[in-house]
């Protein structure tokens, strides 16, 4: 039986545990507002930026002349995976569930004989995907001096990839991250963005005829990159909330757990401070007996 | 005829406004061009410049760097890159800017010597910035 002394700064410790985990819990929800706030706002943005894309894509078609980010490259032999993660970790399984995703990916491709490159961005990815897969880093960005997640961090990524694919390094490229759904749940996803994927056709309204200055083309051209900017834009802020829903409820549960802990080495306390009194009277009493 | 139509002005980071509008001045790549109700479709990219939005209450500007508008009959939706109320904008705000366009005008000029199109472009949109700069009292240093 462990000693009185031991218990009682095991307890000590564990109730400096529960205050730390509850004070990242509520930091973690202050934050999550502020993430949930950012994707929010982005919306209207990404929403009208897709419905207008869809049009174009739709009027320019499967032409032979469309910018190869739309149509492709016309092979399928290099895929470049763009690893989205954390900077930190104590989140739960958020970090682990993202990199599961693109290890199975990565696995996948590499059993079809598929040329894979990676691109992280977060450390717990990097750390994450590390061991198995290092030999196919390609690069990695990071974003621990990023506070709050802007255009211009996506832009960076963005330009990253983009710049690959004009050297012609990778035929496909995709994204890996979580989508938020609630404080509990959170989808790690994967999405394409080179070629960039314009949805479903069929909800377009063809009925209207738009006028296109300049030509159909140069929009395109000048959208397209913006479309994988603005993808990935919306990847991070969900990324983000993700990040810091999953840290809260990961918090919330050692908040608990350590309740817990201490109820019982509370009442293990006790029993041994019982235990020990309960000698101590045993020995004065026999002592007193044996007179 | 419709009196107003719908104006948008969104930004990846916020909705900037949302408004009736009389009518909207849009500075597209090939001209500034006043967008009324009824408007044939189109779409158009912008080159940096000040939107000017003649609302039911009053008018509004908005410096933008650059970006996309979609025009219809029922709506007029900028998407810009980066936009701001004229108001709002500061000189460091403007600076930094002009030293953007700047600097993608040098990293153009390295990389792509042949290819003048990009150069072209790159310092178009630097003399755009400049210009939308003496518009609103605010030149570079």
């Amino acid at each position: 039986m462990p000693n009185l002394k031991d218990l009682k700064n095991r307890i000590a410790s564990v109730k400096s545990t529960r205050k730390i985990t509850k004070a990242m819990q509520m930091v973690a929800a202050a934050k999550l507002r502020r993430a949930q706030e950012a994707a929010e706002m982005s919306r209207p943005y990404t929403e009208r930026f897709n419905a207008v894309m869809a049009k174009l894509a739709a009027s320019v078609g499967d032409a032979e002349n469309a910018p190869p980010l739309l149509r492709g490259t016309g092979d399928d032999k290099v895929h470049l995976l763009v690893v989205m993660t954390a900077e930190r970790g104590l989140c739960g399984g958020f970090n682990a569930n993202i990199a599961k995703l693109a290890k199975a990916d990565a696995a996948d491709l590499l059993a079809q004989g598929k040329t894979v490159k990676i691109i992280t961005v977060g450390k717990k990815g990097r750390d994450a995907m590390k061991r198995d897969y290092g030999q196919y880093f390609v690069d990695h960005v990071d974003m621990t001096e990023v506070k709050r997640v802007g255009y211009a961090d996506a832009q960076t990524v963005a330009a990253n990839v983009l710049n690959r694919f004009d050297a012609g390094e990778f035929d496909v490229a995709k994204i890996f991250y979580s989508q938020f759904q609630n404080v509990v749940t959170q989808i790690p996803t994967k999405q394409q963005i080179v070629p960039v994927d314009t949805g479903d056709a069929e909800d377009v309204d063809t009925g209207t005829f738009y006028d296109f200055e300049p030509d159909e083309n140069a929009i395109l051209t000048e959208l397209l990159p913006r479309a994988v900017a603005t993808q990935i834009f919306s990847a991070l802020l969900e990324n983000g909330a993700s990040e810091q829903g999953a840290r809260m409820s990961a918090m919330d549960n050692a908040t608990r757990n350590a309740g817990e802990m201490i109820d019982k080495l509370t009442i293990e306390y006790n029993r041994s401070r019982q235990a020990v009194i309960t000698n101590e009277l045993i020995e004065i009493i026999s002592g007193a007996e044996a007179l | 005829m419709a009196e107003t139509v719908q104006f948008d002005l969104v930004s990846p980071e916020r909705l900037l406004a949302s408004v009736e509008a009389r009518e909207v001045l849009i500075p597209g790549a090939e001209g500034d061009m006043t967008a009324l109700p009824d408007h044939a479709p189109l779409i158009t990219t912008l080159r940096p410049g000040i939107i000017r939005v003649s609302g039911v209450d009053g008018d509004k500007e908005y410096v933008v760097t650059g970006g996309f508008a979609e025009i219809n009959g029922q709506s007029i939706s900028v998407l810009a890159e980066r936009a701001l109320p004229r108001a709002d904008v500061t000189k460091e705000d403007f600076q930094a800017m002009v030293d953007e366009a700047t600097e993608r005008l040098n990293r153009v000029k390295e990389q792509n010597a042949d290819e003048h199109g990009l150069i072209d472009d790159a310092t178009k949109l630097l003399h755009d910035m400049v210009a939308v700069g003496d518009h609103i009292g605010m030149s570079p240093n």
